[in-house]
């Protein structure tokens, strides 16, 4: 039996390196760019809602967000860095979740966890494709039947009349809610922001904005298949 | 009452192991789970057959040497008990019961139920304490302690180690364990001088180990026989986020020796043969 | 041939004082060279183990169970008493030494328990500094609370797991060793025997519990620190896992087994409800606090409890002892306990209960105060049995829980081997013939930070011992012991698990050697234990073999020895012609049925020389003097 040397102490690195290193820091990056998506979320379904006030509203809500060429980068590079943090983060301990336990239980059976904190990865990369469907549909267009240019009341309505489309949509933004439903709630607890006293405030809070944002969302395509906008 | 039961059989870490059913003919109601696994067991020596390995020793739910999953639920059906206090009372004639032992790569099996979970000593030894030389402690009441503080403190402090956190999460991740640990220096002011390098010390053992990562489910929380809270997760994080943009860890000292698992003496005691 | 305890002269208060000038320092820079073993990991040995590793000696420390933190002081309860006198109610370290003298019914080496008030002090203040969260009062200071055989309340506690806030702190610290590289950590690795060489332990024959191996380590001075023997009466409040192995096997190598007859019997345990009982488990002696004792007065009244009226039940301990009434003493209130059972008087199955009853208090107090205040204590006990106690009384029945007894050791907690030293309650040191509450986690912790790291020092610092390796002839003969005793026990071949077999002979110790003892069931129990022993060896079957994990083989090599230890307790049960403490002869009790000392034949440690099994084992004497108490019959009434 001899006595072995741990390899233990982390390698120098810059503060920031440090924080991607360990699993605590990587959750810790999660949430902050959590946060930032899920403030670009609840904008974009505030701007989304504008469908129902008509073509014109909405075509000059999007001119509008397309006004400052820099700022547009500016937030598309904050959101894609956030979205590859976020993304590379949560597959990165994913997998280190399948090396922590490579032999899994015969029976197992959850006592409380919710379906949604058990499928985040689940959830997430539906998300992340449907990120990938989205752009192609509405922003670049290659997916869209009809695209054009600006049109976005026309280009939305010819996306989402199709079954498939409001369909594709829909399950996306069910995804989504289940993704905030525990990601808002976790998110607090990653930062070492919560403790025994506000968790039953911030799950409700997870709750209700994850409610309103799948439906804020939903609205959409359902209101494009009943054809109240159309 | 008659007890069918599952049991997961390895002979030792190399063994891919299996499960194999016993029945439990004669169960008292007031037996305790493993009085009954006692019972199995007599009956499997007497008829010249292995028994049931399990660990345990006080029997009453505070050393923390006890636990495996019955029917996929850490220290079984009853909560804030470990598998020692709980009583057959708690299930019905007919019963069949699944039991497995913690899965976890930085828990391997050594034989049947039994694990080893001397990680957890390792993340301790990383840091979960203060740095007090026998006989320099200063007058016990010299410092004050806000009640409240004491009580959060004994309250976290209550963790029994018994690894069931980690082997209700998902992830198989030691942050209740680490966390209570920490939370529990962390309110006291004798843990303070250490705190920054303790957060960050222990959970890079506890990475090191290869314990996942903590996704808030709660399950930990509740299968926990000793009544640990997730806020202390939330504590460790805060913690080691505060101590790691402070620039702490490139200060945090390597440890200098750890004691070899039991798993891993018995590796070197039987190296894997080579193929002719 | 008396022996000599090595006490330091000079008036009682400096006797520590002197000594620790007197003994000898070893250089800071050759610590490193002298290697230490510490066996066992609970309050003493963890203690010990981290207080030697930091003063720089190589240190190897084991335990059998995955990890230090398992060891059985993790289980005790209630708290620990230091003379700090935070109370203003008239402590002080003189008391505290008088009331453990008093306690231990006069049967303790003065000078120890002296030291042990002395220390008492410098542990709270040790434990506080490591971060146990003892209770507080609001004003932030340290809480007490009184607990039985004091008039003063100087007990520390943290919630009621104070044993295991402190094990933490010393498993920590421990730990901080481990992590420095001062101390080899060595878990699931059980002594199988004492290394001695030319009259010095020098080592120790363990067994790596995971693969079986069979190996051995010499070091400079052993510490062994393995705790009590109360398992064997098979049920005790003791955990599974405690055995008598390590210090039954450094008997047999020539260390002194000193008074085994005083096991302290605790009397609120829940009754055994079966005969696959495993263990007992303690109920706070604070439920006596507000809990009333007792049966119903006319023999065989099976009524149910809460239809039995007052004119028909008997407050017993109350009416024996108005004064204390149901906080008498736990020897006193056991054997008032199986006085009423043995009347047919007892309750609950088979008559070995007698009722605990909160009804009055929860008239007087409210369910809301008493929850405060016992609320987890009656969970836990609905837990066990599946009856609340809120409804119906508790039932409680004396169990065994610590043993008083041990090796025999020195002022310097050395036994007669020279360099083996013993801690805790594996030694006899310092609680007479009783142990009072709260005393057990103050022995262990001073033994452990304060009194072993100086006095192996002073050992180590004499020197005069030769190098030696494991190739040594003493070393390899220890280790064919060891593997012909495990070949021994896998060959037998029978059909009984050691546990069944251990049942037995426990049966025998409760019913000859338990609560009462008299000339006749002493005799009848050395007469028939020899038998089962014999038995023991046609009957048992052990499964597997010995080179992998074999539960049942480690518990037939310890119940083997509990075999052989429990013939020297009867011994020294039946030399000891006088009652005292925890030991209870029927022959020598006062009119009104208290024990009776005879200060006159019996003011010795007995302490026994082993000569093999089977043949009587040889008594020693170390006289007890007193110079600072005065001699007198204990009286709680």
């Amino acid at each position: 039996m001899s006595t072995s040397v741990s390899p233990v102490s982390a390698p120098r690195a810059t503060r920031l390196g440090a924080l991607w290193n360990s699993a605590v820091g990587k959750k810790a990056l999660m949430a902050v760019t959590g946060i930032v998506l899920f403030l670009f979320v609840l904008v974009h379904m505030i701007g989304n809602l504008q469908v129902f006030q008509g073509a014109a509203k909405i075509n000059h809500y999007a001119e509008l967000l397309r006004i400052s060429p820099p700022f547009l980068w500016f937030t598309r590079i904050v959101l894609l860095v956030a979205v590859f943090v976020h993304a590379l983060a949560g597959i990165e301990l994913w997998m280190e979740r399948q090396r922590a336990r490579p032999v899994g239980y015969q029976d197992y059976r959850p006592v409380v966890s919710s379906t949604a904190s058990r499928t985040m990865i689940w959830s997430g990369l539906l998300i992340l494709l449907f990120v990938v469907y989205h752009l192609l549909d509405l922003t670049i267009g290659v997916v869209n039947p009809r695209f054009e240019h600006g049109q976005v009341y026309a280009n939305l309505v010819a996306s989402l009349s199709r079954a498939v489309g409001a369909a594709i949509y829909l399950v996306a933004m069910i995804g989504l809610g289940f993704h905030l439903w525990h990601g808002l709630y976790s998110m607090f607890q990653s930062l070492g922001l919560s403790n025994r006293g506000i968790s039953p405030t911030i799950q409700k809070f997870a709750i209700g904005f994850a409610v309103l944002l799948t439906l804020g969302f939903s609205a959409v395509p359902l209101a494009v298949i009943l054809g109240l906008v159309g | 009452m008659r007890i069918t039961l599952d049991i997961w059989r390895q002979k030792n870490p190399r063994d891919p192991g299996r499960f194999e059913r016993f029945e439990v003919p004669n169960v008292n109601e007031h037996m305790s789970f493993l009085e009954m696994l006692d019972v199995l067991n007599q009956q499997l020596v007497s008829e010249g057959k292995e028994p049931v390995a399990f660990d345990s020793d006080c029997r009453e739910g505070i050393c923390g040497m006890c636990g495996f999953l019955i029917n996929g639920e850490a220290h079984g059906p009853l909560r804030n008990a470990t598998v020692c206090q709980t009583h057959m009372r708690h299930f019905k004639d007919g019963d069949v019961l699944r039991l497995e032992p913690w899965r976890a790569s930085a828990f391997p099996v050594l034989r049947d139920l039994i694990v080893d979970r001397s990680a957890l000593d390792r993340i301790i030894a990383a840091g979960g304490y203060t740095s007090t030389r026998a006989g320099s402690a200063a007058e016990a009441n010299q410092i004050l302690i806000p009640k409240p503080s004491a009580d959060k403190a004994m309250e976290a402090a209550a963790c029994i180690g018994c690894g069931a956190c980690v082997a209700s999460c998902p992830n198989a991740a030691a942050a209740l364990f680490t966390g209570a640990k920490i939370a529990h220096l962390g309110h006291l002011p004798q843990g303070q001088p250490e705190r920054m390098g303790r957060a960050i010390a222990m959970t890079s053992q506890a990475h090191a180990e290869g314990f996942g990562h903590c996704t808030t489910i709660g399950e930990c929380e509740a299968v926990c026989p000793a009544g640990i809270k997730l806020e202390v997760i939330s504590r460790m994080n805060k913690d080691f986020i505060k101590a790691t943009l402070g620039g702490y860890a490139n200060e945090v000292q390597t440890l200098a020796a750890l004691p070899p698992s039991a798993a891993m003496r018995f590796f070197e005691a039987e190296p894997p043969k080579k193929e002719p | 041939m008396p022996l000599d305890a090595h006490i330091p002269s000079g008036p009682i208060e400096q006797k520590w004082q002197k000594q620790k000038f007197d003994l000898k320092l070893v250089n800071p820079a050759n610590k490193r060279k002298y290697r230490v073993i510490v066996v066992g990991t609970g309050l003493a040995g963890g203690a010990a183990a981290a207080s030697l590793g930091e003063l720089g000696y190589e240190v190897l420390n084991f335990c059998f169970q995955d990890t230090p933190r398992r060891a059985h002081s993790i289980a005790a309860q209630g708290g620990i008493n230091a003379a700090k006198s935070y109370q203003n109610d008239g402590d002080s370290v003189q008391r505290l030494f008088y009331d453990t003298i008093k306690g231990g019914d006069f049967r303790a080496r003065e000078a120890n328990v002296y030291r042990l008030a002395e220390v008492s002090a410098n542990i709270i203040d040790q434990c506080v500094a490591q971060g146990v969260p003892f209770a507080r009062e609001y004003g932030g200071a340290l809480a007490n609370r009184s607990f039985g055989g004091a008039l003063v309340s100087r007990t520390f506690y943290a919630r009621g797991q104070t044993g295991q806030q402190l094990l933490l702190g010393a498993y920590q610290a421990l730990q901080r060793q481990v992590a420095a590289g001062t101390v080899k950590q060595f878990v699931r690795t059980e002594m199988m025997e004492l290394i001695v060489v030319d009259g010095r332990a020098r080592g120790i024959v363990v067994r790596d519990l995971v693969t079986g191996k069979i190996s051995s380590y010499v070091a400079d001075a052993v510490v062994l620190a393995t705790g009590g023997y109360g398992n064997v009466f098979y049920l005790s409040t003791n955990a599974k896992g405690s055995n008598a192995t390590a210090i039954w096997r450094a008997h047999r190598k020539g260390a002194f087994f000193a008074n085994p007859c005083y096991t302290q019997i605790h009397p609120t345990c829940i009754p055994k409800s079966g005969e696959y009982q495993s263990k007992l488990t303690l109920m706070s002696e604070s439920l006596r606090n507000d809990g009333r004792v007792w049966v119903p007065k006319a023999a065989g009244d099976k009524r149910p409890p809460n239809e039995i009226p007052e004119s028909d039940r008997d407050y017993y301990l109350e009416r024996i002892y108005p004064t204390y009434g149901n906080l008498a003493p736990r020897d006193i209130s056991s054997r008032q306990a199986k006085n009423v059972c043995d009347q047919g008087r007892g309750v609950g199955p088979g008559g070995l209960g007698v009722y605990l009853d909160f009804r009055d208090a929860f008239k007087r107090l409210g369910r809301k105060v008493m929850d405060e205040r016992y609320g987890n204590l009656f969970e836990m006990y609905e837990r066990i049995t599946g009856e609340d106690p809120h409804d119906v009384p508790m039932r409680i029945y004396p169990a065994v829980h610590y043993t008083m007894g041990g090796l025999w050791v020195d002022y310097n907690l050395m036994s007669n081997l020279p360099g083996l030293f013993v801690g805790g309650e594996a030694n006899f040191s310092d609680h007479g013939a009783n142990r009072l509450g709260a005393s057990a986690l103050m022995q262990g912790l001073a033994d452990g930070y304060f009194v072993l790291p100086y006095t192996v020092g002073d050992y180590l610092a004499r020197g005069g011992f030769a190098k030696m390796d494991t190739s040594h002839p003493a070393v390899k003969d220890a280790e064919r012991e060891v593997n012909e005793r495990t070949k021994r026990l896998m060959s037998i071949g029978g059909k009984k698990s050691a546990d069944q077999l251990h049942r037995e002979l426990g049966e025998i110790m409760w019913n000859d050697c338990g609560m009462a003892r008299t000339k006749e069931s002493l005799t009848h129990a050395l007469s028939v234990i020899p038998e089962l022993r014999e038995r023991f060896y046609k009957e048992l079957r052990v499964t597997g073999s010995g080179a992998e994990l074999n539960q049942q083989l480690e518990q037939a090599g310890r119940v083997a020895d509990f075999f052989e230890l429990a013939e020297l307790l009867c011994y020294d049960a039946l030399q000891r012609n006088e009652s005292c403490g925890g030991h209870f002869r029927v022959e020598y009790q006062t009119s009104d049925g208290e024990a009776q000392r005879n200060d006159d034949e019996y003011a010795y440690v007995a302490a026994w020389e082993f000569k093999g099994v089977g043949t009587t084992p040889v008594l020693n004497k170390e006289p007890l003097v007193f110079e600072n108490i005065h001699l007198a019959q204990r009286s709680y009434k």
